[in-house]
């Protein structure tokens, strides 16, 4: 690691702030533990990739404008989410074709921006993971991580200190989940069959939790396996690396507990 | 006549949406896919495609380290390729011509139909055996000749099989995936009144047999062959086309004619470039190393030569590609038609080919579609994907399909095809989003009701508003608080 600590601004992503806090959280932990200096800059909402995938690259290029400008101070941008990590770094320079001092701005914002568990594992090559949890777990592969942003073995290395957990990798773990953000509102048929051929497959591995990089995905599953009544627990997984499974309770768990109450 | 120099369409309306052409349901897309999901006979062949082809293809990827350097090198030939479209184009028609071939070019469909349907008036042919060819679904030419008293008689069993029962393709290269043996036995058993009724027709190998001795007849009596190409080769006015069960070679060397009709983007500058894309093609389609026949045609007859036919007729259609290049779907002309984007798409394994109305389906479809007839009545298309991305980590051409898809979509919002209510949804969303102030505090209020609502089940069943997302799912509830209000808490107030 550099001598100076390294700065970090975490992009929260938006359905961590508004959905689990806990992987924000967590997030922190995990960076801090790690020897960065974390900082949340104010300016942030959301990527913009509702508006960028919906084809409305004006609303999507004003987003981007305003995540770069908030996060110009700072030696590395860090998402708990491969899906934003992968806006950022690979669209954002794409929507300022027609501005090159904008896209030079992008550009540099993109070299400087990391999934988290990547950014854990190949640039502050963190391998002393010190926590227990006690799970057999599976592992969903949300799709820009694994195809943009080379998401694969970092999360599972990872893991593989944690005491007390297994990881038993389902067949399709590669496959989408049918979240594809508003996709799954909008084709909701379409939606529900990918997803419900996902919840097959991580139920056949076996597992009691599914961990993910991307809470778009694991909400996604998450809803689908209670709604078939598994009692599967879903959590980010910086969740775990964190210790901080305490803090909440699993993804669409509540006080009542795991069952259909 | 050459057109060559790849230049606008003159027809201002898509020519496939006229005359005899196969209609697109497109515009029925919603009703389509809940039909598709309903019926347990595609489910059972979706099920044993998704589990059929990506798997071959990845065992046959794993026995050849160097897939991806050849990936690159089939990319990179048919990129040239595009760039120099007019030349090859010519040099192709030329070598054909010094084969002893004819070429034509058809600007769209009406006019490739009107030139087959020529060339048959001309040999007075009553009969037409076909070989698979996605360009004769293009321009729908089975019906034009039948409508003109010409009968076509598809040789590919897959093809037969939905030519008697009237059904468009569902797969680029599996046309009858969407049906089970049982169906395909109905078919016959219904159609084949040559047999006795009582016959068994259990086993696939029976039904194959059947076809076969049907067939065996049809090839001798027909008076032209109609082939599809998988490429033009400029440098020897070849012509290649791949099939698994010999049936093109009949098609093509029985009868007196042979017509091929091919796209402008299937030239390939040699011999060597076009054995390059075939190493690709049959290992993305099927995980065969090579395709059971690939057979190669360079024109008519010769004296002294023990076969084929007396004449050869090359028609090279355009029907929207040249408006294509040099744009944003400039790079969907490197498709072979492998089909392996649609056996690893998540849309496509679910709902199968017929639901997206027309003859392309699966990713590439959701891009070229469009582009061939129009976005009006396909716009539904490019929004139904993930984006994944899967497909183009597959595609052997390594098209950027879901740019592309994106690019539909970016037009839609653009020139306001976009559903109004979505459209009004996006801008109040960006103009919070434009306004972290605001934004949280709107988000703020909402998720601590929502957090109180759900926070003993933890989840809700229906909630107005989102009926999308509760029809299949439970939503998880928020944790309540949000991550911006518990941080300037943790921080004193600043972040
Ligand atoms: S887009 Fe690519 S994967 Fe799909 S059919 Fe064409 S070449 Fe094959």
């Amino acid at each position: 690691m550099p001598e100076q600590p390294v700065t970090v601004g975490l992009f929260v992503t938006c359905l961590v702030d508004l959905m689990r806090p806990a992987v924000g959280f967590a997030a922190v932990k995990l960076l801090t533990d790690a020897g960065c200096t974390v900082s949340v800059p104010a300016g942030q909402t959301c990527c913009g990739q509702p508006a960028y995938n919906s084809g409305d690259s004006a609303d999507a290029g004003a987003i981007a404008r305003q995540v770069i400008a908030a996060f110009e101070g700072v030696d590395c941008v860090v998402a708990p989410s491969g899906s934003c990590a992968g806006m950022i770094k690979h669209h954002y320079p794409l929507l300022f074709a027609d501005d090159p001092a904008m896209a030079a701005r992008a550009e540099a914002l993109a070299g400087r921006t990391h999934e988290l568990t990547s950014f854990l594992r190949d640039v502050l090559e963190v391998s002393d993971i010190d926590v227990e949890f006690s799970a057999k777990a599976t592992y969903h592969d949300g799709c820009s991580g694994l195809r943009e942003m080379g998401v694969k073995e970092q999360p599972r290395a990872l893991l593989a200190g944690v005491r007390g957990l297994t990881l038993e990798e389902g067949a399709e773990a590669e496959t989408c989940c049918g979240f594809g953000g508003l996709f799954c509102v909008k084709y909701p048929e379409i939606s529900g069959h990918i997803v419900d051929a996902k919840v097959d497959d991580v139920m056949a591995t076996g597992a009691d939790v599914l961990l993910g990089g991307d809470l778009g995905c694991l909400l996604n599953i998450a809803g689908r396996l209670k709604r078939r009544g598994s009692a599967i627990a879903v959590r980010h997984v910086a969740e775990v690396l964190a210790d901080a499974t305490n803090d909440a309770p699993p993804i669409a768990e509540g006080n009542a507990g795991g069952g259909d109450g | 006549m050459p057109p060559t120099t790849p230049r606008p369409s003159p027809r201002a309306t898509p020519a496939a949406g006229t005359g005899d052409a196969l209609e697109s349901t497109t515009r029925a897309f919603d009703a389509n896919t809940r039909r598709a999901l309903a019926d347990t006979n595609l489910q059972d062949a979706l099920a044993r495609l998704s589990h059929g082809f990506p798997a071959r293809r990845r065992d046959a990827v794993a026995r050849m380290p160097e897939f991806e350097q050849l990936r690159d090198a089939a990319r990179d030939i048919k990129v040239h390729v595009l760039e120099n479209l007019d030349a090859y184009l010519e040099r192709f028609e030329a070598r054909v011509k010094d084969n002893g071939g004819q070429v034509h070019w058809a600007r769209d469909a009406a006019e490739a139909r009107d030139l087959i349907l020529g060339i048959c008036r001309d040999v007075g042919a009553r009969t037409v055996t076909k070989s698979k060819s996605m360009i004769g679904e293009e321009i729908a030419i089975n019906e034009h000749l039948e409508n003109n008293g010409v009968e076509p008689v598809e040789t590919d069993l897959g093809e037969y099989i939905i030519q008697l029962r009237h059904e468009p393709p569902s797969h680029l290269i599996a046309p009858a995936i969407h049906l089970s043996k049982t169906q395909v036995a109905e078919t016959f058993r219904k159609v084949h009144e040559q047999f006795p009724a009582e016959r068994s027709l259990e086993e696939p190998r029976v039904l194959l047999d059947e076809a076969r001795s049907v067939l065996r007849s049809r090839y001798f009596e027909a008076d032209v062959g109609l082939t599809g190409a998988n490429m033009l080769v400029a440098e020897t006015g070849s012509v290649v086309v791949v099939t698994n069960e010999g049936n093109a070679d009949l098609t093509q060397s029985l009868p007196r004619v042979h017509v091929v009709i091919a796209s402008i983007e299937k030239v390939v500058p040699t011999l060597e470039d076009a054995t390059a894309i075939l190493r690709v093609l049959a290992r993305s389609a099927t995980g065969q190393e090579m395709s059971v026949y690939t057979t190669f045609s360079s024109g008519p007859r010769r004296p002294g030569d023990l076969d084929g036919p007396d004449a050869y007729h090359v028609i090279i259609l355009d029907n929207g590609r040249s408006k294509m290049l040099g744009g944003d779907f400039h790079e969907m002309l490197r498709c072979i038609r492998c089909g392996a984007c649609l056996n690893h798409c998540p849309v496509y394994k679910s709902i199968g080919g017929h639901a997206y109305g027309w003859v392309y389906s699966g990713p590439m479809g959701a891009v070229l579609t469009p582009n061939l007839i129009g976005l009006e009545d396909t716009g539904k298309l490019p929004n139904a994907s993930t984006l994944c991305g899967k497909c183009e980590e597959i595609c052997p051409m390594r098209i950027p399909l879901p740019k592309m898809l994106r690019h539909w979509r970016e037009q839609q919002f653009a020139t306001r095809q976009t559903p109004a209510t979505s459209r009004a949804g996006m801008k109040l969303w960006a103009f919070l989003a434009r306004r972290p102030a605001l934004y949280r505090l709107a988000t703020g209020t909402a998720m601590a009701v929502l957090g109180m609502l759900g926070r003993r089940r933890g989840r809700f069943r229906t909630l107005p508003m989102v009926g999308g997302w509760t029809a299949a799912r439970d939503l998880p509830a928020p944790q309540g608080p949000t991550f911006s209000s518990l941080w300037k808490q943790r921080n004193g107030g600043t972040s």
